[in-house]
């Protein structure tokens, strides 16, 4: 569910095309330091893991499910420059294919879920990271606070979008009500799958964790 | 997954160019959505323009419908504006309605309409795979398109390696039914994980071992011709023509 076309006029979307092509910009280069050749396959595989994902169902109560928006989770897991192109190209896949989220609301989707949720996601992480010790336990846990905090953070950037452009006739302050209160919510469930999942990726393959790399122990070598 | 989209027949809209297919399309939601939601009988206009089109593209209106389902969450949104609300009130039947937010709900909906219909045109008249290549000569970055096009090769592997795990949890009496079965999803989402990124890591190796030095082989890409370029742009204009005629008989 992604915001469609003419919910906010077209000069304000117009400049979050703007915004959107150059975070996604720096991303692109980002991702390329870190990650060399290996850029294009890995964050295709995780766009790919991340539209999976999002299609597993959490049940909640009474029948009611929800699933993973995955901005942090791919964040702690590959780096937020990969986070990033990874995003961004599952929400170009998911406008132009299955018309979800208008072709003209894209840079508004783009720069609310691929740049402030993933990189609000990863800042929580690094600062709570730092104030835990470092274990295992610190990281998921990280992940899972920055998690909460990274859906209603989106949920900022719509209604920031809303106040300039908004089409609508809700008063700006029921729609900060309503959006971030639902989205802290759905922040709480996003916190304990991420949490669980990282807890799951860490348990056996640690050193895929991007998030938990630095904490690795080098091997040292010693002459006998 | 774009194969599953993809309607295949032969007709006028199959065959032009993708990027003028894009184009065209973001042309069409941009005259849709700036049109003023008073002048109505544009948008009449613009619903009978798009379904023709569609019956050109000869998809069936049942598909059409059946894809447009998608946009219910935000109509839900449109629907609650006319009763919260300020300014001029009026009743209509049992209730008694804000005119501006039924004005901006309707408004909502109908632009909503037009550009989730129009998508569902240009996918299912155009594969994943043209819709990427368009996208590539409209100067979205190389690497962009590289991963998108990973994506589209590789979602239908991970979406059957995530439909075995499911098989897996079945058999064995898992039902999801609570909170207290997360533990078990989010292990499943954590192993998914690890296999798509092995399988990108696999995916890298032997691609390298191909050659691979950061950029794909390029299929010449041909110029399309002034006639194709001035028949795709009628999809817009015809809009554009219905939103002047209107304004006109308006005044």
């Amino acid at each position: 569910m992604h915001i469609p076309d003419g919910f906010i006029d077209v000069p304000t979307s117009a400049a979050f095309v703007g915004l959107s092509a150059i975070g996604v910009g720096a991303a692109l280069k980002g991702a390329r330091t870190q990650l060399d050749d290996k850029t294009a396959p890995l964050a295709g595989l995780t766009a790919v893991f991340i539209f999976a994902v999002q299609m597993l169902n959490f049940p909640v109560v009474a029948g009611t499910s929800g699933h993973l928006i995955g901005a942090a989770l791919a964040a702690v897991l590959v780096g937020p420059w990969a986070a990033t192109l990874a995003l961004t190209v599952v929400l170009l896949m998911q406008a132009f294919l299955f018309a979800d989220g208008g072709l003209t609301a894209l840079g508004l989707s783009v720069f609310n879920m691929s740049i402030i949720s993933v990189w609000v996601g990863y800042a929580v992480f690094l600062l709570i990271k730092k104030i835990l010790p470092k274990n295992k336990s610190s990281v998921a846990i990280a992940a899972s606070i920055a998690a909460a905090i990274s859906v209603p953070a989106a949920a900022f950037g719509f209604w920031i979008q809303y106040v300039i452009g908004a089409t609508g006739t809700f008063s700006d302050s029921a729609v900060f009500t309503s959006m971030i209160g639902i989205h802290v919510l759905i922040g709480i469930g996003e916190a304990i799958i991420t949490g669980l999942t990282v807890t799951a990726v860490l348990a056996s393959r640690s050193d895929l964790v991007f998030g938990w790399k630095n904490n690795q122990k080098v091997l040292e070598i010693k002459n006998v | 997954m774009g194969e599953r989209l993809y309607l295949h027949r032969h007709s006028i809209v199959h065959e032009t160019a993708s990027y003028l297919k894009v184009v065209a399309a973001i042309a069409f939601i941009l005259v849709a959505v700036s049109t003023p939601i008073t002048n109505w009988q544009a948008f009449i206009g613009y619903f009978i323009w798009v379904l023709v089109v569609a019956a050109i593209a000869k998809i069936p209106f049942t598909l059409l419908f059946k894809r447009a389902l998608i946009e219910i969450p935000f109509i839900f949104f449109a629907i609650l504006m006319p009763f919260f609300g300020s300014g001029e009130r009026f009743v209509a039947g049992p209730f008694n309605l804000y005119r501006e937010g039924l004005i901006a709900g309707a408004g909502i909906v109908v632009k909503g309409t037009l550009g989730v219909l129009t998508a569902i045109i240009l996918s299912t008249s155009t594969t994943a795979r043209e819709i990427l290549r368009g996208l590539e000569r409209l100067r979205l970055p190389a690497l962009m398109v590289q991963i998108a096009s990973f994506m589209l090769r590789y979602v239908n592997v991970v979406n059957d390696e995530m439909e075995r795990m499911k098989v897996a949890r079945d058999s064995r009496g898992f039902e999801a039914t609570g909170l207290k079965h997360w533990r078990v999803l989010a292990t499943a989402a954590g192993a998914l994980f690890i296999r798509s990124y092995e399988r990108g890591e696999r995916v890298h190796l032997s691609m390298l071992s191909r050659g691979y030095e950061g950029v794909l082989p390029h299929d010449e890409v041909e110029k399309s011709k002034a006639s194709s370029w001035f028949m795709v742009l009628t999809y817009p204009f015809v809009a554009v023509v219905i939103l002047l005629a209107t304004t006109l008989i308006g005044n």
